[in-house]
């Protein structure tokens, strides 16, 4: 039996307590080829009633991640909820490679989670778990457990306890309402972080997932705020004439890149968010913006267009050199690196429409991943698996999701009005 | 950049020639399709090009004859496809609020620059500036004063109209006199 991880998952539920929802549903749209069968069996109760299905968010996770293909339950003939029941032969025969079974129970202070994830082929147990959750923690339980079983299959590090910041928009021209949101990263549990009759957009998380960077025209100009999530505290920390714009923190969380175009054409700035001190760090004639730090920090990439159409740049800090990075068509804009700094996710204009793509940096080769057209803001999960982004569906505006790879694809659309803007959480834990 | 010779006074032959030294640095460009029709040729004058899309049914040439104490009726002017010139049917609209600035010296001015949907939402707020910034400079040749005149670029935060037609991009790609 591992450590509880109770702790964090209080302090989240505490920091997010909920104000206003806009709770995201999910749409699976695209499952992948290439997904392992797992089968996760309903966790018994004991009879008692369980305001969660663990395992069907668990389920769920899997399935969206693209790495897995779960066993629909009518087709289990049996529901073993510990290792010790498991008959193998049964699983083998329906081609499932993993098993999870589990148990749910009450405790004196919510709920006790036990979950076994078992090796089909090898006939062996991998993890098994104990895990305490509060008794609003069950679906928080469920993302860490889910968590466990990606890592202990795939050697990734499972994003599914992460968190997504979201913009809504509802109404047009001079008759609209804004709202900052963060969720979980499946869409529940949405708490308003801010609401303006004025425009929202480009929030970015801090490394620490405790504030959230944003352009906010309350003041009915554009200027950059940080808020903390937890606290709601906040500060305005740009308000330039002119575009005060796409803040990005840098990876140790101490600098803000930013738009200002304050001396003319839009241009990259970084700002010490302690001392408010600015370095100018492009100065052309065209504009600059959208700017991302590549993980090591030593980079920025942003978007140009000084070549005539937009184009990524790289732009290295410690020779102030620029390098264009897209070649491939006419307009490529928003790029975000992956974690490990070797892919480029970025917009991408293709015959069909504005796409989410990835160019591999090595050979330089772009793919369109996205199956949607009018695609925009590509955020990348923690682990670099997925890319969330948004689109429109009818005339609406959703989130879709991708994997990095393009093989699985799902959509969080919203009840009502647009949603847009998404940023994907770091780790939380 | 492809400007007639529509100047109809020195000062507009003025403002055309800073503008069009001011832009070579490229136009706007909105994200259209590779091989949508563009607006300067398909939509041009005919839907979004008459002002009336603004709602005040009032054209620019009217705009352009009232009396200097009042703030002229037509206040949004369109822009093609991938352009931030001023379109030759809105050149009275522009004179006719740079008249009423110049004799209001107290009246102050915002130039919000507004871009259609396609393509990403920082960069389109870069564009949205671009044209903002192309009717302050052809006002400010006309002799308005700098002081008067502020750009905000809304970029595709404020769609004027939904939808992703030709008909509703064209309507989309404006700048608004917010007095």
């Amino acid at each position: 039996m591992k450590a509880l991880m109770t702790t964090w998952l209080s302090a989240l539920l505490i920091l997010f307590s909920s104000l206003a929802q806009a709770n995201l549903t999910i749409e699976i749209t695209r499952g992948s080829d290439r997904a392992t069968p797992i089968a996760v069996v309903p966790f018994s109760a004991d009879g008692e009633s369980v305001p969660e299905d663990v395992a069907q968010i668990i389920s769920d996770n899997l399935e969206r991640s693209g790495y897995f293909a779960p066993l629909e339950r009518n087709a289990m003939y049996d529901r073993p909820s510990s290792g010790d029941q498991v008959q193998y032969g049964q699983w083998r025969a329906l081609d499932v490679r993993y098993l999870v079974v589990g148990q749910v129970s009450r405790a004196a202070d919510g709920y006790r989670i036990r979950y076994e994830l078992m090796d089909v082929s090898g006939q062996r147990r991998m993890i098994g778990e104990s895990v305490s959750a509060g008794a609003n923690e069950l679906r928080g339980g469920a993302h860490y457990i889910s968590d466990q079983i990606f890592e202990a299959v795939t050697g990734i590090r499972g994003a599914f306890s992460t968190r997504i910041a979201y913009v809504t928009a509802q109404g047009a021209d001079q008759d609209m309402q804004f709202a900052l949101y963060v969720a979980d990263a499946d869409g529940h549990n949405s708490q308003q972080v801010l609401s303006s009759r004025e425009p929202i957009l480009s929030p970015a998380w801090s490394p620490d997932g405790r504030k959230l960077a944003y352009v906010s025209f309350e003041t009915e100009r554009p200027a950059i705020y940080v808020q903390d999530v937890g606290t709601g505290q906040r500060a305005q920390v740009a308000s330039f004439d002119g575009i005060n714009g796409a803040p990005a923190w840098s990876p140790d969380g101490r600098q803000l890149a930013m738009t200002l175009s304050k001396d003319g054409q839009p241009d990259i700035y970084v700002m010490d968010v302690g001392s408010r001190n600015l370095q100018q760090i492009t100065n052309s004639s065209s504009i600059d913006t959208e700017p991302a730090w590549a993980p090591d920090g030593r980079s920025l990439i942003f978007t140009s267009d000084r070549s005539g159409g937009p184009q990524i740049y790289r732009h290295n800090l410690s020779s102030g050199q620029s390098e264009r990075l897209t070649f491939t068509g006419n307009y490529n804009a928003r790029g975000r690196l992956s974690p490990d700094g070797e892919s480029l996710f970025l917009i991408h204009r293709s015959n069909s429409g504005f796409q989410v793509a990835r160019q591999d940096l090595g050979s330089g080769r772009l793919v369109v991943i996205s199956e949607t057209r009018w695609d925009e803001s590509p955020s990348v999960a923690p682990n670099g698996t997925m890319v969330i982004f948004a689109t429109q569906q009818g005339n609406s505006g959703v989130l879709g999701a991708v994997s990095a790879d393009g093989r699985a694809s799902y959509r969080l659309p919203s009840a009502r009005g647009d949603v847009r803007e998404p940023a994907w959480s770091p780790f939380l834990n | 950049m492809q400007f007639k010779s529509h100047a109809r006074t020195l000062a507009i032959a003025l403002s055309l020639a800073l503008i069009a030294g001011c832009s070579s640095t490229g136009g706007s460009r909105d994200g259209s399709m590779d091989g949508t029709t563009r607006a300067d040729g398909g939509v041009g004058t005919g839907t979004a090009g008459s002002g009336q899309v603004s709602g005040t049914g009032v054209n620019g040439d009217r705009a352009g004859q009232q009396a200097d104490g009042r703030i002229p009726e037509v206040r949004t002017i369109y822009f093609d496809y991938d352009r931030d010139s001023i379109r030759s049917e809105f050149e009275s609209v522009l004179v006719a609020h740079a008249r009423y600035l110049r004799s209001n010296g107290n009246a102050r001015v915002v130039l919000q620059g507004h871009t259609d949907e396609r393509g990403t939402r920082e960069y389109n707020m870069a564009l949205g500036e671009r044209r903002a910034n192309s009717v302050k400079r052809f006002l400010e040749v006309q002799g308005v004063s700098p002081s008067q005149l502020q750009v905000v670029s809304y970029g595709e935060e404020r769609l004027a109209v939904r939808g992703n037609g030709e008909d509703a991009h064209a309507q989309n790609r404006r700048v608004v006199f917010a007095y």
